[in-house]
């Protein structure tokens, strides 16, 4: 009981004094995590609108596929962006794996089904309402897409924020194609799986706390946007 | 700003022309046979009970729907143009998550107006609806009326010359439809031509010049309003302004009515 009192108080020290360590991992994961958020939204959003407003062959399957990607463990996708990334592989060329590219690349894979697929619903729903009205004012597509993104804007920020939490949080594909390598590749989950492992408490148990106050203040956000869209514009 | 009065800009689309329109969903047969034309300037209220196809007539003419057989014809042949000359106001306004001005702002912008004059018109048009004190506010946080006055302030700023309405007052109080009403009477004045449909025979009095009566997707009277009020020559008409036009059992043969020899409602 002493020795964890005592690594939960290194641990809050550590947060407290702003530890080198617990900062430079911090930083890789947000790092890691915003870069793959923002290349995930650039191909997801666009593909979630398309979705939600083009009707073509194979559409209903897309959908299915991404809304079961959704859930896709992220140990597969790791193992997947592995295969590809190493010496052997089609990419291997590139010398990607057990790098910060290569951990960023399995994380936009993770987030991108999140954002197409919660983005294509709110879209589909905005859609439905205004098709009629757009039609009759003869709105062109691209002002109508940009339309729907503007009016979308806070359902679309929850799902982005959706993607956040589960690109921060997860711990399989980066240690997989990371490799957890120290001052390299290593981020705040795969630190803390291997901290546990060596029975070094305290900086897993900082990092720990680090990580639930990043969900916990994404989830607020995403409450937060939504109630203000809500209240502000009956979104 | 100055009351300035409204002047619709007139580009010649009309007259519109029906020709034998027929519109149908799976395989029931909608709009059936309707051929009719809509000259420039007038007021026309299409009636008829619920059912009778008088919201698929309206999306049939502005082009929202396709139709099955026959031609909708406009004097104008250049499609775009077409299109540019018409404006619908629909049963549900559908509310932008936007300010009530700049819900007006986009459909100009939808529509190529220049910037500068752009800001002129929905100030204009937001002033003539009287939502001028609302112009800020967020539009889906309006009141029922306002989101109606506000729908038909949109169609308006475009300056069409011809403006659809569905039921533009179907959930609104008597108030709210007076001002609409006295709305609609200002942009027809204005030289805008309007094609409506209501189910407020009162409300068809007061506006119509020429009335369309609907049953069963036919087209059974067009005739102008006074002479349609005094007496239609239709019988069904006659039953449905009589208030004793009932929805009867479908039967093969040609539209069966059911009226009821009661006292007329007063």
């Amino acid at each position: 009981m002493d020795a964890l009192l005592d690594a939960v108080m290194t641990a809050f020290s550590l947060i407290l004094t702003m530890d080198a360590d617990l900062v430079e991992i911090a930083g890789l994961s947000l790092n890691v995590s915003l870069t793959a958020l923002l290349i995930a939204s650039l191909i997801g959003l666009p593909l979630g609108s398309l979705l939600a407003m083009a009707r073509f062959p194979g559409r209903r399957v897309l959908i299915i596929v991404l809304n079961a990607l959704m859930g896709m463990p992220p140990v597969v996708i790791g193992l997947l962006v592995y295969i590809l990334l190493s010496r052997s592989g089609p990419f291997g060329v590139f010398g990607l794996l057990f790098s910060p590219t290569a951990m960023i690349i399995a994380q936009v894979l993770l987030v991108v089904p999140i954002i197409a697929s919660l983005s294509r619903q709110v879209m589909e729903e905005l859609w439905r309402e205004y098709h009629e009205q757009f039609r009759s004012l003869g709105v062109g597509p691209w002002r109508t897409v940009r339309a729907l993104i503007w009016d979308g804007r806070f359902s679309l920020l929850t799902a982005e924020l959706a993607g956040f939490g589960r690109a921060i949080a997860e711990v399989g594909a980066v240690m997989i194609v990371g490799g957890n390598i120290d001052h390299v590749t290593r981020v705040m989950t795969t630190a803390i799986a291997l901290e546990v492992s060596k029975g070094d408490l305290a900086l897993a148990l900082g990092l720990g706390l680090v990580l639930i106050l990043l969900s916990l203040a994404t989830s607020l956000a995403g409450y937060l946007v939504k109630e203000f869209g809500e209240r502000r514009y009956g979104a | 700003m100055t009351d300035q009065p409204l002047t619709a800009v007139s580009r010649g689309i009309l007259p519109l022309e029906l020709r034998n329109v027929s519109y149908q969903a799976g395989d029931k047969r909608l709009v059936k046979d309707v051929t009719c034309q809509f000259q420039a300037g007038h007021r026309y209220m299409v009636i008829g009970p619920n059912g009778a196809g008088k919201t698929l007539l309206l999306r049939l003419c502005h082009g929202l729907l396709k139709p099955a057989a026959g031609q909708v014809r406009w004097q104008e042949k250049d499609k775009r143009r077409v299109i540019k000359g018409q404006a619908m106001v629909f049963q549900r306004s559908v509310m932008m998550r936007r300010s009530a001005a700049e819900n007006i702002a986009f459909a100009l912008a939808a529509r190529n107006v220049a910037k500068a004059e752009r800001r002129e018109r929905v100030e204009q048009a937001l002033f003539q609806t009287g939502l001028t004190r609302v112009a800020d506010r967020p539009a889906r946080v309006l009141s029922l009326g306002e989101q109606q006055r506000l729908s038909i302030a949109r169609a308006w700023a475009l300056r069409p010359e011809v403006l659809f309405l569905d039921e533009p007052c179907a959930s609104l109080d008597p108030p709210a439809t007076h001002s609409i009403e006295k709305l609609l009477m200002e942009i027809s004045a204005a030289g805008t031509t309007l094609i409506m449909t209501t189910h407020d025979l009162g409300q068809a009095r007061r506006l119509a010049q020429d009335v369309l009566f609907m049953f069963r997707g036919r087209l059974k009277e067009f005739s102008e309003a006074e002479r349609f009020f005094a007496g239609p020559e239709n019988d069904l008409a006659q039953a449905y302004l009589k208030g004793d036009l009932l929805w009867w059992k479908r039967r093969p043969e040609e539209d069966c009515v059911q009226t009821q020899n009661k006292p007329n409602r007063t």
